[in-house]
């Protein structure tokens, strides 16, 4: 691996600066884009990033009885986010990290976070947050499998499962992108990407009724800068996840050379990407239900058939 | 047609091909069945017309129009009316084997189709024969459809579903079976739907459902 060059690490500082300041606001997009389809006035895109301000300016509390677990998870959580999003490719293929953006390591580090807050959520040793570390689990068993295998069929042609290389393949030979391994893999993440981010079918991040909810019932516990890091990190990852879907799928527009020019088309491209799917996330939802909690397996099984389709296509059709 | 665009636009069909018979097994509505049944219609006539475009083959071409007008107009409409006949929306609430399982199945299946066609494939290596294993995955589904399902009109959904995938593997393999045998297939199964539908109606008439593990004895 060569030395990482200058371009590499303004890259990375671009991607985490852009990642941090705007997935709060895609949160608030989402929220208003939601609020103005049913009819209310909404609170603006901005209140995300005032709701976060207002809780960092608060004291630190920890509930009595609960160990250091807990007090770690939301650090780790945005941990974890802030590695995935330095080394992802969002804004240029060249990472300084690139050797580290690894399919599996990505996927690793993202289920990490997942698994510190489920831990979390039952060190508090409430029933809310056991339940929902359990329900939490339970969709992510389900998940992790789906995700490996979508991935794992994009990264077939490329003969690699490092993503850089798979978006600069994507880009190099455009026909990939339209090949039905690429389309199966596509519904599939995009399945995945739902339920992984508690998002309408599977979880509705905007309730807190005790008999629906799976992230808030995690982080009921938490309150003040870390219920922010812990919003912060949710936003974070719902970005990664559409930042990571857009590139693979629809490569076009990121920045693969050193020039300022490229790499402010690429930072363009980036944010409307994202911004567009979480438009379109935002639109789907108001059209759906929750569906009952017992009915999401099938909806992640036959994802993970899609996904399984999209790798068994990427051989026969090859 | 270039060569690079024709395997491009084949393999995105056959895709389409194979997701919609994963779709009629994920669904449970009569009615959402129904419809994504009349899109694989459509995604066969889609193959048809591309060899025949591929091929500069007009009687082809004739075919892909059948295929489409029998296959994504006609079959749907009747059974849409079979369906709107049985009153309600009907649902396929608890099918033999469960959607779960029976969607790994379909996977299982896939695989067992695409082990199964190898020998087939290595006959004559093109893009079309390679194709083959998502006609025989299809098949294969339809008959599991067929053997799983309790609803007479799922049932028939599935056999067609069946019929669908030995068409498509007709066309992978020798680029069509010529005209008239497609005809005469293509009337069979038209026939066939037609006769299922009198004797669903009749089943409804003498039982009142069409649930077919309700029939425990024959009548006369």
């Amino acid at each position: 691996m060569n030395a990482p060059s200058l371009f590499g690490t303004v890259g990375v500082i671009l991607q985490l600066l852009i990642v941090v300041a705007l997935s709060p606001v895609l949160t608030g997009l989402m929220r208003q884009i939601r609020a103005l389809l049913e009819g209310r006035a909404g609170s603006g895109i901005a209140q995300p990033w005032r709701d976060l301000r207002k809780l960092m300016r608060k004291q630190r509390t920890s509930p009595r009885g609960t160990t250091e677990v807990f007090r770690v998870a939301p650090l780790l959580l945005v941990a974890t986010c802030l590695v995935v999003t330095a080394v992802a490719p969002f804004v240029t293929t060249a990472s300084a990290l690139d050797p580290v953006a690894d399919l599996f390591a990505v996927v690793a580090l993202l289920t990490l976070g997942t698994v510190a807050l489920a831990l979390a959520g039952l060190d508090t040793g409430t029933a809310f947050g056991g339940m929902g570390a359990s329900r939490e689990t339970t969709i992510i068993a389900l998940v992790e499998p789906t995700m490996l295998v979508a991935i794992f069929a994009l990264s077939v042609p490329v003969g690699s499962t490092n993503l850089a290389a798979i978006v600069t393949s994507g880009l190099d030979d455009p026909a990939q992108v339209f090949s039905p391994v690429s389309l199966l893999a596509a519904v599939a993440l995009i399945v995945v990407i739902i339920a992984e981010t508690g998002r309408l079918p599977v979880d509705n991040p905007s309730t807190h009724l005790e008999l629906t909810m799976v992230h808030e019932a995690m982080v009921l516990e938490y309150s003040g800068p870390d219920l922010a890091m812990v919003e912060l990190a949710s936003s974070m990852r719902l970005t990664v996840f559409l930042g990571l879907l857009a590139n693979l799928f629809v490569p076009w527009g990121i920045a693969t050379s050193a020039s300022p020019l490229l790499i402010a088309v690429g930072v363009l491209a980036f944010v409307v990407k994202v911004a567009f799917l979480g438009g379109c996330l935002a639109v789907g939802e108001v059209f759906l239900a929750k569906l009952r909690l017992f009915r999401v397996p099938e909806l992640l099984a036959g994802s993970f058939v899609l996904g399984l389709l999209a790798v068994a296509a990427s051989f026969f059709l090859a | 047609m270039s060569t690079a665009l024709y395997v491009q636009l084949l393999n995105l069909v056959a895709g389409a091909f194979l997701l919609t018979a994963v779709l009629i097994l994920w669904r449970r509505e009569l009615t959402a069945i129904i419809d994504v049944f009349a899109l694989q219609g459509a995604a066969l006539a889609t193959l048809v017309g591309i060899i025949a475009v591929a091929q500069g083959s007009a009687e082809l071409g004739a075919v892909a129009l059948g295929v489409l007008f029998l296959r994504a107009g006609l079959l749907p409409w009747m059974l849409r009316r079979a369906a709107v006949a049985a009153g309600a929306t009907q649902r396929e609430t608890r099918p033999l084997v469960n959607v779960v399982s029976s969607l790994l199945a379909a996977a299982a299946l896939t695989l067992l189709a695409y082990a199964v066609s190898q020998p087939l494939v290595e006959l004559a290596p093109s893009p079309s024969t390679h194709a083959i294993p998502v006609g025989m995955a299809v098949v294969l589904i339809g008959f599991f459809i067929l053997v799983t399902r309790r609803l007479a009109l799922s049932q028939l959904v599935g056999f067609l579903l069946l019929d669908n995938g030995i068409t498509a593997v007709g066309f992978l393999t020798a680029t069509g079976v010529g005209l008239i045998v497609e005809l005469g297939v293509s009337l069979d199964v038209l026939l066939v739907v037609l006769v299922l539908q009198v004797l669903k109606t009749r089943m409804r008439e003498a039982f009142g459902a069409t649930d077919l593990d309700e029939l425990r004895e024959l009548h006369d």
